[in-house]
């Protein structure tokens, strides 16, 4: 491994990871990309989804709920809304979090927003499956 | 002059009060440190949110249909002051610096001919404001039944802020809090929240980003709609866990005052206490003795 990849997570609440790893599979609005050291630049959304880091030790999942991601020379810095580790998550958690999607659909009051809902509905559903 | 037993009473009773402040002072030093560190803990997010913002907001500066959150609605008639306070009292000036600050601003701002409305979040600056401006206040968030602020919480007072915004019902915001500087130390503050305030960290250096251009996905003006949002619930939380920490900090520095009172009361009245006692001996050894003597 020559070169490697400082990665920080973090969410409103606290810094969750700051390590140097190997690659990280992010879950983008337009689809998954996978970041390894030297990346270009990218800035971008991120859907509800499965944060995959490869360490040298092995492999680390986390579940985020959207944010933002932005890679530069530096390294790579996840903002996350909220984020759990794969270990943590369990069904009602994310039963929860369906419910409130649903909640979303239900309530949006302009197509654009129903759509925006509707999928973060749908991604979140795809999660259940996996899980 | 009070009796013996009364000074008693007194005595005793200083000495429960000071038991109590002393109590409330160790309870506060435990808060302060766990509110301190869930500061110290979100502090990452909101910088790395700041300077994503600040890169982002310098490459699309000049640009005609800027989000309103960004530029502004182009009028300040009507202004929104959420003014974040604490939900207890007996914390020193804590409460009354930031109503007296968020005070000052509305009386300035009405005199300017400006409209302005008040969201107090936390029930002793709405004790405070209700005074002089009950008329303004739309509404109270209470926090009470919360014991650790969480982003749950702050983000929905940005909901709010945000839902009142695209209705129109204001065109600037500015949220008020107490920023933490030290034990002793803390600074009301106000911080604009809309039109947002863009400004690199003083030592953040910018970025060298070696000939590289970033890659937006998607577009740079929708991912800054989307921050932009955030960033104001970031903001508000962030002013919540200041002023966490701040009340907790102002709280004890005030118990440790009226520890040291109670004691130096204590002192007194025990000083006078004997003075009396001994006056009284005295007194009545002269009965003796003069009695004695006339027989």
């Amino acid at each position: 491994m020559a070169d490697t990849l400082n990665f920080e997570l973090v969410s409103p609440e606290k810094l969750l990871l700051s390590e140097e790893v190997a690659s990280v599979t992010v879950p983008g609005t337009e689809g998954d990309f996978t970041v390894f050291a030297q990346h270009a630049p990218v800035l971008s959304t991120m859907r509800p989804g499965v944060v995959d880091v490869q360490k040298d030790s092995g492999e680390e999942r986390i579940f985020v709920r959207g944010g933002f991601a932005e890679v530069n020379p530096a390294g790579l810095t996840i903002l996350a809304e909220e984020a759990i580790p794969m270990a943590d998550l369990d069904r009602d958690r994310l039963a929860q979090h369906i419910q409130d999607a649903q909640e979303d659909v239900d309530d949006a009051q302009d197509e654009e927003k129903k759509r925006l809902a509707q999928e973060t509905l749908d991604h979140l559903k795809q999660l259940e499956m996996a899980l | 002059m009070a009796s013996l037993k009364d000074l008693r009473n007194r005595i005793a009773s200083v000495k429960a009060t000071q038991k109590i402040t002393k109590a409330m002072q160790m309870v506060a030093a435990a808060k302060l440190r766990r509110a301190q560190e869930a500061a110290e803990a979100a502090r990452p997010y909101s910088e790395r949110m700041a300077s994503v913002l600040a890169n982002l907001a310098s490459g699309l500066e000049g640009n005609d249909n800027a989000s309103p959150l960004l530029a502004g609605t182009g009028k300040e008639d009507v202004h929104l002051l959420v003014v974040a306070t604490a939900e207890r009292g007996l914390c020193g000036g804590f409460n009354s610096n930031i109503s007296r600050l968020a005070r000052d601003h509305t009386q300035q701002l009405l005199s300017e001919g400006k409209t302005v409305k008040i969201l107090c979040v936390g029930k002793k600056g709405f004790d405070v404001l209700k005074r002089s401006y009950a008329s303004l206040i739309i509404d109270v968030v209470d926090l009470r039944e919360v014991k650790q602020v969480g982003f749950n919480d702050a983000n929905a007072i940005g909901q709010r802020v945000l839902k009142m915004f695209e209705d129109g019902e204001f065109d600037v915001c500015t949220l008020f809090f107490s920023r933490f500087q030290s034990v002793i130390s803390q600074v009301p503050t106000a911080l604009p929240l809309i039109p947002a305030k863009v400004e690199q960290e003083e030592d953040a250096e910018p970025l060298d980003l070696q000939g590289a251009v970033y890659d937006y996905e998607p577009e740079e003006q929708e991912i800054l709609d989307t921050l932009l949002p955030r960033n104001v619930s970031v903001q508000i939380f962030r002013g919540l866990l200041e002023n966490a920490a701040s009340e907790q900090g102002a709280r004890m520095s005030a118990m440790d005052n009226a520890t040291r009172n109670a004691g130096d009361m204590i002192d007194k009245l025990t000083l006078s206490y004997n003075r009396q006692r001994q006056a009284q001996i005295t007194k009545e050894l002269i009965e003796i003795i003069s009695g004695a003597e006339a027989l």
